[in-house]
């Protein structure tokens, strides 16, 4: 077991954990955050999508002993009162289903927003393509994207 | 169980369920109050005395309460997976109540069918069975509230009306809070249900609207609870390593590495089912239990497992669907017969023969299985599933902890997709069998190869169709084999055919009017776990049934639009008992109450053909195909467009839908499942399958079974609500059947290749 000092929403936090275990487990299991979701284990559907340093990784396959000093923001840290663009937006084009994917959904779309604040429909799916949605939300989550992207 | 798929439910059963809820006397009232114990019933007090200043609440039936802040709590009781039914259930009765929708709270209730009635959220019947029990639940208590407010006000109770949880009186300021009722509804006697009555649909202000799901800014926000969400104290992480074959056993083991991985605190045998495996039933399997999830994951990889593998080592899946398809080229077990297919075929001046094939499917819910067990001193256990149907559920349990209904209390989290792989309870009895052992809370946690590898799949089928044309082009035969292993072979190896039940999902309901048509099914044998996937075997036989017309409909030179139209004949009711000998099943409805009208078809094809502008001229390179099928009570006809990108990719601009399933209830969220639909379907067409070679699937995670990606996705899905007073009937499933012939048919028409076997690649 090693000792890590993480910085998370902004809160530091200190964790004892093997060097393996990834972000994912560290943030569900050690520290009682349950909003980032567990899907493959193997950053193939992004369920578990959180932001390091604003740039969109899967937590699943980050191991805690790399992920340094940088700053992790989480679905529920990306708003203080949950009224970031994309929330409002997912909430008002009624986008989840089951909405176990649509944390990491809105995760990877916030990256993106950063980083390009008006997307074309082709870069949203560029961007998007590595979250999944069994349920069949996609086309929703577009429509939030561009929504949030045009306020 | 007789039934085995829940869908299939006994007739008596399902007007046993509806009625148990409602015997609205004042005994079973004050039954149900003096049940209630915490949570949303707590506070239920009949003597009214409740301390100064504590909210008193009143709960006229288990389904709503107020207390006397006003605040309107109505159960859910029906699993959410993604259908928003969470949501459409309590609008009924919120409507009927005339509560503030904005401030109504919704509560899940836990697995109690004694209390609740039906759970089993399966089959797309919570609409069909709970839209008119809800729909007197609000009314009963609307009653009761405009009783109380007439009398205060000594004015005749017609004088009366609900409205933003208020009780006005016509005519006049005059209002009273629900809240401010309750003292007066406590001494008050539930009404005689004869004298209740419920709205008109016209009154309605939410039912037949777009209404938001009310978990959207819990789960945008993520704070919705899932079933791996939930944290209990001293909790252990349940890895089990499972058979790897379905009716392997552990011979020996040695979990000495298991348990050197840090974190790993005790490895437990599950005793499994071995042959057959049954559908309730665990496999067998070992457990690593550790403090925290990525534990006890090292700690399964490190276990050493000697297998005896059993009967089922050496299958093969592609051998055994090559050779259910060539089965069908014998006669086979007869299951519906009209005229006499034989002559049609020897008089045929053409014949259509095709075999088309699908293969095993796996659910792939977002959220793997996840359950918590916390089994406790007194041999009672309480679990927190993703449950779809809780009450199997905890039957289950009591059953492998030997202990009664009474001392398992379920607790229903919300479901991240369940599709029908979470109506089994496998995982939740390997939670409560380890949380036993363990004596400690336990989460069992499932892998995503966990969830490919040991589901219950969508059984592979092969259909193959034969079609009779006369010298004048007229479909004069049909002759449809259907083979593939029955989710009854799961738990009873001597069923080798497909169930009457099974086969009423689209194959011994062709509705179309055709002199002679034979059906018939072969054996085969189940060598895994098949279960029930969103649409059931709908799938399989609207896929070959639908293709199979679009090439009868070529081979006479007329339009699949209009040869549906034709083929469906004169508006009137369907009745197949005659043709099958009384063995169709038409959903565990009664057919008088739910029948198969040609009218209905053929309304939802003419609006889908006018919606999509079936008959304009589409630009090169963009191609259209039909399909329409009604599964599950419900109506559909479906239009798909393809074209090909510049890489050579198949994009899907455009599905449009048409849908009757009678009244609306939340319009949004049938429009929600029929664009989800549309994406599942895309996933089973184009690039989902499951095999097995050596007893052993062959998939493992989301790179082997793959389902779409965002922009794979149809662009744009239109839906199409035929405005209906009928009985509502389910959305949940009937999107998927029609699509995948409709897309099947769009990419020969621009391809000039037909589809017969899936998932098919362009």
């Amino acid at each position: 077991m090693e000792n890590y000092t993480l910085t998370i929403n902004g809160k530091k936090q200190e964790v004892s954990a093997e060097p393996d275990m990834p972000l994912l487990w560290v943030l569900r299991d050690l520290l009682n955050m349950k909003g980032t979701k567990f899907g493959c284990g193997q950053a193939l559907c992004g369920a578990c999508t959180v932001h390091l340093d604003d740039v969109a990784i899967r937590s699943c396959s980050l191991p805690i002993s790399e992920v340094g000093a940088g700053n992790i923001t989480t679905i529920e840290g990306l708003s203080e009162k949950g009224d970031h663009p994309l929330q409002e937006a997912w909430v008002e084009h009624v986008v989840p289903q089951c909405g176990y994917c649509q944390g990491g959904q809105i995760m990877t779309a916030a990256a993106l927003l950063k980083q390009n604040p008006t997307p074309s429909e082709a870069e949203i799916e560029a961007a998007m393509q590595g979250n999944l949605c069994r349920c069949g939300t996609y086309n929703r989550i577009k429509s939030a994207i561009q929504t949030a992207a045009s306020r | 169980m007789k039934n085995f798929i829940p869908v299939f439910k006994d007739k008596n059963k399902a007007s046993e369920d509806r009625s148990k809820i409602f015997v609205a006397s004042r005994r079973d009232f004050l039954k149900i109050g003096s049940l209630a114990t915490g949570g949303f019933l707590l506070g239920v007090n009949f003597q009214c005395s409740g301390p100064k200043g504590e909210v008193v609440t009143f709960a006229p039936n288990v389904y709503i309460s107020f207390d006397s802040d006003n605040q309107v709590t109505l159960i859910a009781h029906r699993s959410e997976m993604g259908t928003g039914i969470r949501t459409s259930l309590p609008m009924i009765m919120a409507d009927e109540l005339g509560a503030d929708w904005s401030k109504i709270k919704i509560v899940q209730a836990e697995g109690d069918e004694d209390k609740y009635g039906n759970q089993n959220t399966d089959g797309s019947f919570s609409v069909r069975m709970f839209f008119e029990p809800m729909r007197k639940a609000g009314a009963t208590a609307r009653h009761m509230l405009i009783q109380a407010a007439a009398a205060k006000w000594g004015v005749d109770p017609s004088e009366c009306y609900t409205e933003n949880s208020e009780v006005h009186l016509k005519e006049s300021r005059k209002k009273v809070t629900f809240g401010d009722l309750v003292q007066d509804l406590l001494v008050m006697p539930l009404p005689d249900p004869a004298a209740v009555k419920s709205k008109e649909l016209s009154e309605y202000k939410l039912v037949g609207t777009d209404v938001a799901i009310y978990d959207a800014k819990d789960i945008a926000t993520g704070k919705a609870v899932f079933g791996a969400d939930v944290d209990l104290p001293n909790m252990q992480i349940a890895m089990i390593a499972r058979s790897p074959v379905v009716g392997a056993k552990i011979i020996s083991y040695n979990d000495a590495k298991a348990l050197a991985v840090p974190g790993v605190n005790q490895v437990v045998k599950i005793e499994g089912a071995g042959i057959p495996p049954g559908l309730d039933k665990p496999l067998e399997g070992l457990a690593v239990l550790a403090s925290n999830t990525w534990a006890a994951k090292k700690g399964r990889e490190a276990l050493e497992i000697e297998w005896d593998l059993g009967p089922n080592q050496d299958y093969n899946s592609t051998a055994q669907l090559e050779a259910m398809a060539k089965s069908t080229l014998q006669n086979g077990k007869v299951r519906r017969e009209r005229g006499n297919f034989n002559a049609a075929k020897s008089g045929a001046a053409k014949t259509l023969d095709k075999t088309f094939k699908i293969p095993f499917y796996a659910h792939a819910t977002m959220e793997p299985i996840a359950v918590i067990a916390d089994y406790k001193g007194d041999g009672s256990v309480e679990i927190w599933a993703p449950s779809q149907h809780p009450q199997w559920a905890r039957g289950a349990v009591a059953g492998a902890l030997g202990i009664e209904l009474s001392q398992v209390k379920i607790n229903v989290t919300l479901l991240g997709g369940g599709f029908g792989r979470k109506s089994k309870p496998d995982g939740v009895v390997e939670a409560a069998l380890l949380s036993k052992a363990a004596k400690t809370p336990v989460r069992v946690q499932w892998t995503r190869e966990d969830d490919l590898h040991h589901d219950f799949y969508h059984s592979h089928s092969a259909q193959r169709i034969v079609a009779t044309l006369d010298g004048s082009g007229k479909l004069t035969g049909w002759n449809q084999h259907s083979v593939f292993p029955a989710i009854g072979a799961t738990g009873n190896p001597d069923e080798l055919h497909p169930s009457d039940g099974e086969l009423g999902l689209g194959c011994t309901d062709f509705p179309f009017d055709v002199p002679n048509i034979r059906i018939e099914t072969h054996e085969s044998k189940a060598h895994t776990r098949i279960g029930w996937l969103r649409s059931v075997s709908n799938i399989n036989h609207a896929f070959a049934a639908q293709c199979m017309m679009d090439e009868i409909a070529e081979a006479r030179g007329v339009d699949p639009v209009q040869q549906a139209i034709e083929l469906l004949g004169e508006d009137r009711d369907l009745n197949f008992a005659e043709e099958t000998g009384g063995k169709y099943e038409n959903y565990g409805e009664k057919i008088e109450d739910f029948p198969w009208n040609t009218g209905r078809m053929k309304k939802v094809i003419q609006a889908v053909a006018e919606k999509s502008n079936w008959s304009q001229n589409l630009a090169a390179g963009k191609a259209m195909g039909f399909a329409a099928h009604k599964s599950f009570l419900t109506y559909v006809a479906c239009v798909v467009m393809v074209e090909k990108d510049a890489n050579g990719n198949l994009n899907i601009p455009e599905v449009h839908y048409a849908v009757d399933c009678g009244v609306g209830v939340n319009t949004d969220r049938i429009k929600s499942q029929f664009e989800g639909g549309a994406q599942f379907a895309t996933s089973l067409a184009m690039t989902s399958a499951i095999t097995f070679d050596k007893g052993r699937v062959q998939q493992h995670n989301f790179d082997s079974y793959q389902i779409i990606r965002m922009p794979q996705s149809p662009k744009k899905i239109e839906v199409h609500i035929i405005p209906s007073t009928e009985k509502p009937t389910g959305v949940g499933e009937p999107p998927v059947p029609p699509y995948i012939p409709a897309l099947a048919n769009a990419v020969y028409k621009l391809t000039g290749k037909r589809i017969y076997e899936l998932p098919f690649k362009i």
